[in-house]
C-alpha cells in the first residue's frame, strides 16, 4: 500500500511536471512532446486505479493518432514561434487569479466539505481474474449500445469534416485525368497513313 | 491509502493548470487546442476515480465516449487550423479579426 502511494505521488509529480511543460514550452513540437509525457503518465496512473482498458485505449488512440496529428500539424505549419510567444497577454495575472482562486475552492470542496462523502480507504481492489476489459464491453455492448452507435457516427463526422475542410484544388497542378485516359480509344491515338516507299535518288 | 480525494485532487490541479495555460497562451491556436487536450484528460480522471469509488463501470465508459468526441474535435480542430493558416499564414489568435466591423 505505502509502495503503491510512492508510485502515484512520483507519477502525479511527473504529469503535472509536464502539464507545465506544455503550458510554458516555447517551442510547440517541445509542448506535445511534453503532451505526451502527459498522456503516458495519466495511463500510469489509470492503471493504478485498475482502470486497464482505458489506460491502453489512451495510449493507443491519444499517443498514437491525436498528439501524432498534432505534431504532423506542427511541423506542417511554419509558426513563428518567438513572434506569438514574445510576451504574455494582457490580462494574464487575471486568469492567474481566477485560476487559483478555483484551485483553492476546489480543494477545499475535495478536502473540507465533503470529509464524510468522500473520505475512503481507497479504492477496493477487484479479486483476481477479474478483466476490466470484459466487464466494459459487457457494460457498453449493452446498456450503452445506442451512445456506442452514434459515437461511430461521430467519427464518420469527424473524417468527413477534416477532409472535406483540407481538400483543396491547386491551379496549375499536374496531375492525371484518369476519365479521360480511360475512355481514350486507338483509332484517337494512332493514325495509319498509306503511302509509297521512299526511294534513293 | 490513495482514493478518490488524492484523484480528485490531481484531476483539479490539472484542470486549473490548463486553465492557467489557455488564459497565458491566448496567442497560439494551437496550445490553446492542447490545453483543451488537457483538460479533457482532468475530466476523464474524475470520471475513473468516481467510476471505481462507487464501484460502476458505467463512468469508465463515459470515458470512452469522451476519448471518441476529443479524438473527433481534434481532428476537426486541426483541420480548421490548416484551412486558417492557408488562407491567413499565421495562426495567432489576436489577428483573427476580419469579422470586427
Amino acid at each position: 500500500m505505502l509502495f503503491q502511494a510512492i508510485l502515484f505521488y512520483f507519477f502525479s509529480a511527473v504529469l503535472l511536471g509536464a502539464a507545465l511543460g506544455v503550458i510554458f514550452s516555447r517551442n510547440p513540437v517541445h509542448a506535445v512532446m511534453f503532451l505526451v509525457l502527459t498522456f503516458f503518465q495519466s495511463a500510469v496512473l489509470w492503471l493504478l486505479a485498475e482502470a486497464e482498458f482505458l489506460a491502453i485505449v489512451l495510449v493507443l488512440v491519444y499517443v498514437g493518432a491525436v498528439m501524432v496529428l498534432f505534431l504532423f500539424v506542427v511541423m506542417m505549419l511554419d509558426i513563428n514561434v518567438e513572434a506569438i510567444r514574445r510576451g504574455l497577454t494582457r490580462y494574464w495575472f487575471l486568469g492567474l487569479g481566477f485560476a487559483l482562486l478555483m484551485a483553492i475552492e476546489l480543494m477545499q470542496l475535495i478536502w473540507l466539505r465533503s470529509k464524510g462523502l468522500l473520505a475512503g480507504s481507497g479504492f477496493e481492489s477487484y479479486p483476481e481474474g477479474y478483466s476490466n476489459t470484459k466487464a466494459l464491453g459487457s457494460v457498453l455492448y449493452t446498456e450503452h449500445v445506442y451512445a456506442f452507435e452514434i459515437a461511430a457516427v461521430v467519427l464518420l463526422l469527424a473524417i468527413v469534416a477534416a477532409i472535406t475542410l483540407t481538400m483543396r484544388k491547386r491551379p496549375g497542378l499536374k496531375v492525371q485525368n484518369i476519365a479521360a485516359q480511360v475512355a481514350v480509344r486507338a483509332k484517337d491515338r494512332i493514325r495509319i497513313v498509306k503511302m509509297d516507299a521512299e526511294k534513293k535518288q | 491509502m490513495i482514493g478518490l480525494q488524492h484523484y480528485l485532487t490531481l484531476s483539479a490541479m490539472l484542470f486549473v493548470l490548463s486553465i492557467v495555460g489557455i488564459v497565458i497562451n491566448r496567442r497560439n491556436l494551437i496550445l490553446l487546442l492542447m490545453c483543451i487536450e488537457l483538460m479533457l484528460l482532468a475530466v476523464n480522471f474524475n470520471f475513473i476515480a468516481f467510476s471505481r469509488h462507487l464501484g460502476d463501470d458505467t463512468g469508465q465508459v463515459f470515458v470512452f465516449f469522451i476519448l471518441t468526441v476529443a479524438a473527433a474535435e481534434a481532428a476537426i480542430g486541426l483541420g480548421i487550423l490548416v484551412v486558417l493558416f492557408r488562407n491567413r499564414r499565421s495562426i495567432n489568435v489576436q489577428e483573427l479579426n476580419t469579422m470586427k466591423g
